[in-house]
């Protein structure tokens, strides 16, 4: 009975019908389940296949958009109840941002709604963020990753510079740094001293896990 | 109807390779396909390499003027190395790619468009923010006009870009673009709209459709000049179709003459 809908629910994450997806989370919880129980075993497994879809190419960008959306909202049904069982639905503390001088913000957006919707408190620092205020957030805060996004070749060397700000306000140990962006590389990762990179927001989820030390 | 050849950029793979390496006929071959295809522009870029990038782009003017008498488009976004490469390019009228409104790339660019007699074109985008929806796209084209003008350089030698976002990020962003271009064009006489066309199919199956489609309905809001691949038979033959269609294209003859020449499909 509970396997059929946590199928449903899965099925809902991964079409991305979020009110579906609500729907179906209010009927396992009024037939008993705990709440911990349907995030773990309906929503996560359909988050996780979206996102593994769209790496091999098979799901597109809106249908990664449609699923964090619905993903979201199941979330948000469950949220009450999860804090009430003393289970919180938590991964960590992110802090992201695009880099000094350069004004995108779509591919951090998306990656920030991929986080949020599997369990990352994002707090976000919005585009052209410089080195100063990164390193005052991270002093400020208890982040476990910053991320920052770097979308032309021309702003790359602007998060070399903010991981060498944060090394000089000896920040360095507090916090684990990722980057990404079209032009941003494993190798331009390695080269700034970063801790991670991902080549799109699926893959930064996995790697802020990773990071984390948490196995999913 | 513009076309500004987009090929010789540094941020494709390929063309990197061919800078870093010093393959002066790669460059030379996508200047020579993107001329015969019909190209008005060839737009020639280097920011990829930043601390390079002038000497490269020298290197990129020089090996493009031996094989092509089209004018050249001039891609950087910093003033300081469009000054130390614009002496090299021969024939105007050449375009300057771009100004955005922050106050360090008018003061360095304005006064080069004035000296060369050259067209510029300006970025719906301040210093830190881009132009998203209609409204913020004509506003800031405003504001770029007012610019461009009090610097005693013609309307009609802007060449307003209203910016274009992945459709599949936000579904509302290409009906902005369309709607801006229309508004600009209708709004302050004289101006040019141009914008490029991967990014509206960034995260789709299919690109190629999505940027053609887009570029026809770009035509028929007013566009009049675009920044592409002018080799992708398929783009061009969508483009040709359209101006013929709104009437840009007197006796339909130069739809007939690029199919006689086997550049549409």
């Amino acid at each position: 009975m509970s396997n059929e809908l946590f199928e449903k629910l899965t099925r809902a994450i991964l079409d991305g019908k979020d009110k579906d997806a609500v729907s179906f989370c209010r009927e396992a919880v009024e037939k008993g389940l705990t709440a911990r129980s349907v995030l773990e075993n309906g929503l996560m497994p359909g988050i996780r296949k979206v996102g593994e879809l769209f790496s091999i190419g098979e799901y597109y960008l809106p249908e990664l958009l449609i699923s964090g959306k619905a993903m979201q909202a199941a979330v948000a049904e469950l949220e009450p109840l999860l804090n009430a069982g003393g289970s919180k639905f938590y991964a960590g503390k992110y802090l992201i941002g695009t880099v000094k001088g350069d004004i995108h913000d779509i591919g951090k957006n998306i990656v920030m709604m991929m986080l949020k919707g599997n369990g990352w408190e994002v707090t976000d620092l919005g585009v052209d963020v410089p080195p100063e205020k990164i390193c005052t957030a991270i002093a400020d805060g208890d982040y476990d990753i910053f991320g920052m996004s770097a979308l032309l070749t021309v702003t790359m060397p602007a998060a070399d510079e903010a991981v060498k700000a944060i090394r000089k306000a000896g920040l360095r140990g507090k916090i684990k740094i990722m980057v990404g962006g079209a032009p941003v590389t494993q190798e331009f990762a390695n080269k700034i001293g970063a801790d991670g990179y991902a080549k799109d927001a699926f893959e930064a989820v996995n790697k802020a896990f990773s990071l984390k030390d948490i196995t999913r | 109807m513009i076309i500004i050849g987009e090929k010789i950029n540094s941020s494709r793979r390929q063309i990197a390779e061919a800078i870093a390496s010093g393959d002066r006929n790669f460059i030379q071959n996508e200047a020579k396909i993107q001329s015969d295809a019909g190209a008005d522009y060839i737009d020639v870029n280097a920011a990829a390499f930043m601390e390079k990038e002038t000497e490269y782009l020298k290197w990129i003017i020089e090996a493009v003027q031996e094989v092509t008498d089209l004018p050249l488009c001039i891609d950087s976004p910093d003033p300081e190395v469009i000054k130390k490469v614009i002496s090299l390019v021969k024939k105007p009228p050449m375009i300057i790619n771009s100004i955005t409104l922050e106050p360090s790339r008018l003061d360095g660019i304005l006064p080069l468009v004035l000296d060369y007699r050259a067209t510029v074109i300006g970025l719906c985008q301040t210093g830190n923010r881009m132009g998203r929806s209609a409204a913020e796209k004509v506003e800031i084209a405003g504001r770029l006009i007012e610019k461009v003008t009090s610097a005693g350089i013609r309307i009609d030698a802007l060449y307003v870009d209203p910016l274009v976002f992945p459709v599949g990020a936000d579904s509302n962003s290409a009906c902005a673009t369309l709607d801006a271009i229309e508004e600009i064009m209708k709004q302050f006489k004289g101006v040019h709209t141009v914008c490029g066309l991967t990014n509206v199919s960034h995260g789709l199956p299919n690109r190629k459709l999505v940027n053609r489609t887009f570029l026809a309905e770009a035509v028929a809001r007013g566009l009049d000049a675009a920044i592409l691949d002018p080799s992708d038979k398929q783009l061009l033959g969508a483009l040709r179709a359209a101006l013929m269609l709104m009437g840009k294209d007197e006796y339909c003859m130069g739809y007939i003459k690029a199919f006689r020449k086997g550049l549409l499909a």
